[in-house]
């Protein structure tokens, strides 16, 4: 398969969870200190890279009928979870994810919180704080990469497109200095929603031993599919919703969250 | 022990998310696809697309039967 695919999937998967943890050093850098904060960040990237460092290469031992049929299972289930949050959102049946009121509540934690210095660290809730973020959206763009580079024995590529989505929000967020607000974050969970669902179904089902017609090109088939179910149910449950609340479409929420 | 709890709490929210139900079709669905091609010979592929996307519309439903945020 072209790399192609491989990188943009994984570029727009890794921008969602790359602001969401910019979010919160923004938060804890700017109310609180950016020493410590830089600090937590680099301890959560050392511990990322010792997951890919120490994971990727042995998944790359496991037989790829067996990786296919796990990582399928995972990506379908992940994929399903962001379709559903997606189109409730989309409807108005869960609150839109908006960075500037995430950014508000942790900006209003953090200055409540006392300064307190600990393991050569001048504000351990800073650190804190930062680490966390930062390690557990990580984990979620580790583990992206490291089943579609395996699946697709292109670990290169998906590093590719994880290093620009998180060097571009960076570079964005440092531009800014703000919680990147307008990105459209529900569209963009939407698609990636799509991509893993559509990546999931096609490795699982391979995995369990299916042979897809036409083969690799069935995912071209695949993902429009997904998609068009996906837009159905949006449909449906908005059309349902009309009488009460009004709702709002994917491609609309940075009107919404504004 | 309270700490081995909320690293569980974390992974089953990791993995699993908000709704269970979701994986267990999924993993039905890829358990009885293999079946389906190993011992009987049927080669299933629309299977897992199909239980998806009645897996996502079942959550859906599900989700929005009861009162809005």
């Amino acid at each position: 398969m072209n790399s192609l695919p491989l990188i943009l999937t994984v570029f727009v998967a890794c921008a969602v969870e790359a602001t969401e943890a910019l979010t919160i050093v923004l938060a804890s850098g700017l109310t609180r200190e950016w020493r410590s904060t830089f600090q937590g960040m680099a301890v959560a990237l050392v511990v990322l890279a010792i997951v890919v460092a120490a994971v990727g290469p042995a998944l790359t031992l496991v037989p790829l009928g067996a990786l296919r049929l796990v990582v399928g299972a995972l990506l379908a289930i992940f994929g399903v979870q962001w379709l559903r949050k997606a189109i409730l959102r989309a409807t108005g049946h869960k609150s839109l994810h908006d960075e500037a009121s995430a950014y508000l509540r942790e900006v209003a934690a953090a200055k409540a919180a006392a300064v307190t210095s600990r393991r050569g660290v001048n504000d351990w809730y800073a650190f804190t704080l930062s680490f966390k973020g930062v390690l557990l959206e990580g984990l979620e763009v580790v583990f992206i990469v490291i089943t579609f580079g395996d699946n697709q024995r292109n670990l290169g590529a998906a590093v590719i497109g994880a290093a620009a989505a998180v060097v571009a929000i960076t570079v964005t967020g440092i531009a800014v200095r703000a919680p990147l607000a307008r990105l459209p974050e529900n569209a963009m969970k939407f698609a990636v929603g799509i991509m893993l669902t559509s990546f999931g179904v096609f490795w699982g089902a391979e995995g369990a031993g299916v042979s897809w017609p036409g083969n690799d090109a069935s995912l071209l088939g695949l993902v429009p599919v997904v998609a068009l179910v996906s837009l159905g149910y949006t449909a449906l449950l908005r059309q349902a919703a009309r009488p009460t609340a009004p709702a709002v479409h994917p491609s609309q929420e940075e009107v919404a969250s504004s | 022990m309270k700490r081995l709890k909320a690293i569980g709490a974390f992974w089953y929210d990791f993995v699993i998310g908000d709704d269970w139900r979701v994986a267990a079709v999924v993993v039905a669905a890829l358990a009885l696809t293999a079946l389906l091609v190993h011992a009987a010979g049927v080669n299933a592929w629309w299977l897992l697309p199909v239980c998806v996307f009645g897996a996502l519309g079942w959550s859906l439903r599900r989700a929005t039967a009861g009162p809005k945020p």
